[in-house]
């Protein structure tokens, strides 16, 4: 378990980061705002934590213009989608270890 | 480190208590995600009010021609009125349309009611009106289904509802064709749009 748990991605671990990663493996293409309004957190806190993934290549950052309003979206990358995968995967082996060692 | 940063920071709960909570987290923010909430419950109530008065006057209509117009004259109008309320729903929330389940809800829900329009315009050329309102509930039914699963729960409901009036107009005679019409756009619009409006915010 103790293995397990030093393993874990810190990348994605924190709350808003998994938040991002989670949002955006169901929603594919998500906006700024739609984050923000999805997650429940402030633009400054956004932002940093969507910076972070963007440097480890977990997420893509689209910016555009919409009737001349910049526009910024995010989209999940296939390393961010196994690293979910990883970590969603190490949750449920630490799920199962710990259902193995508790009696019924 | 599994305590203290992550989504539940708790260090008397137990880590496979943790875990769980991690996976549920995970699943919530996908499901929240994965719904589209910008459907607008208000825009389908004044649609369904057009409708009902579409198939009062189209059921008085003396031609086919003059039948159809009514129909599609009220189609446009529900365009008009969903386009114009879904924007104004989706900005209020802070939904865009041009990403995401608003996209994703859009494209699916277009492809349908584009070929019920170019199947509308081939069977007035065929001279085959009495299969339009078939079509129409069957294709609109399908669309909504294909564009509720990226909405909230009581859009495909809406979509299955419209399929049974279509399968039911398959067996009952001509003359009834204007009441399902009516039923469908008009009286399932006005029940889901209230429905939707007091339990989806507008």
């Amino acid at each position: 378990m103790k293995v397990l748990r030093q393993n874990l991605d810190p990348l994605i671990h924190a709350r808003v980061r998994l938040g991002i990663v989670s949002a955006l493996a169901a929603g594919e293409t998500l906006s700024f705002r739609d984050l923000k309004t999805l997650l429940k957190t402030s633009d400054g806190n956004l932002s940093r934590h969507a910076q972070k993934l963007e440097q480890a290549g977990y997420i893509k950052c689209i910016k555009s213009f919409q009737d001349r309003i910049p526009l910024t979206e995010y989209r999940l990358t296939s390393e961010g989608g196994a690293a979910l995968l990883a970590y969603v995967e190490q949750m449920e082996r630490m799920l199962q270890m710990a259902r193995a060692v508790t009696p019924d | 480190m599994l305590v203290g940063k992550g989504p539940i920071s708790r260090r008397s709960v137990p880590p496979e208590t943790q875990a769980s909570e991690h996976l549920r987290f995970i699943h919530d923010v996908m499901e929240r995600s994965a719904s589209f909430t910008a459907v607008p419950g208000w825009g389908m109530f004044v649609v369904g009010i057009t409708s009902l008065s579409a198939a009062w006057i189209a059921a008085v209509q003396a031609s086919p021609e003059g039948w159809l117009t009514v129909w599609l004259v009220d189609a446009v109008i529900a365009v008009t009125v969903a386009i114009v309320t879904l924007r104004r729903k989706a900005h209020r929330c802070g939904v865009s349309l041009s990403s995401g389940p608003g996209r994703k809800y859009i494209l699916t829900l277009a492809p349908s009611m584009v070929a019920g329009l170019l199947l509308t315009v081939a069977l007035w050329r065929a001279g085959s009106l009495d299969v339009l309102p078939t079509l129409w509930l069957l294709l609109y039914g399908v669309g909504t289904i294909t564009g509720g699963a990226s909405s909230v729960r009581t859009i495909p409901v809406l979509g299955i509802c419209f399929m049974v009036l279509g399968v039911v107009s398959l067996f009952v005679p001509q003359i009834w064709m204007d009441i399902l019409l009516a039923l469908g756009f008009g009286g399932l619009h006005i029940g889901f749009g209230l429905y939707i409006a007091r339990r989806y915010g507008g």
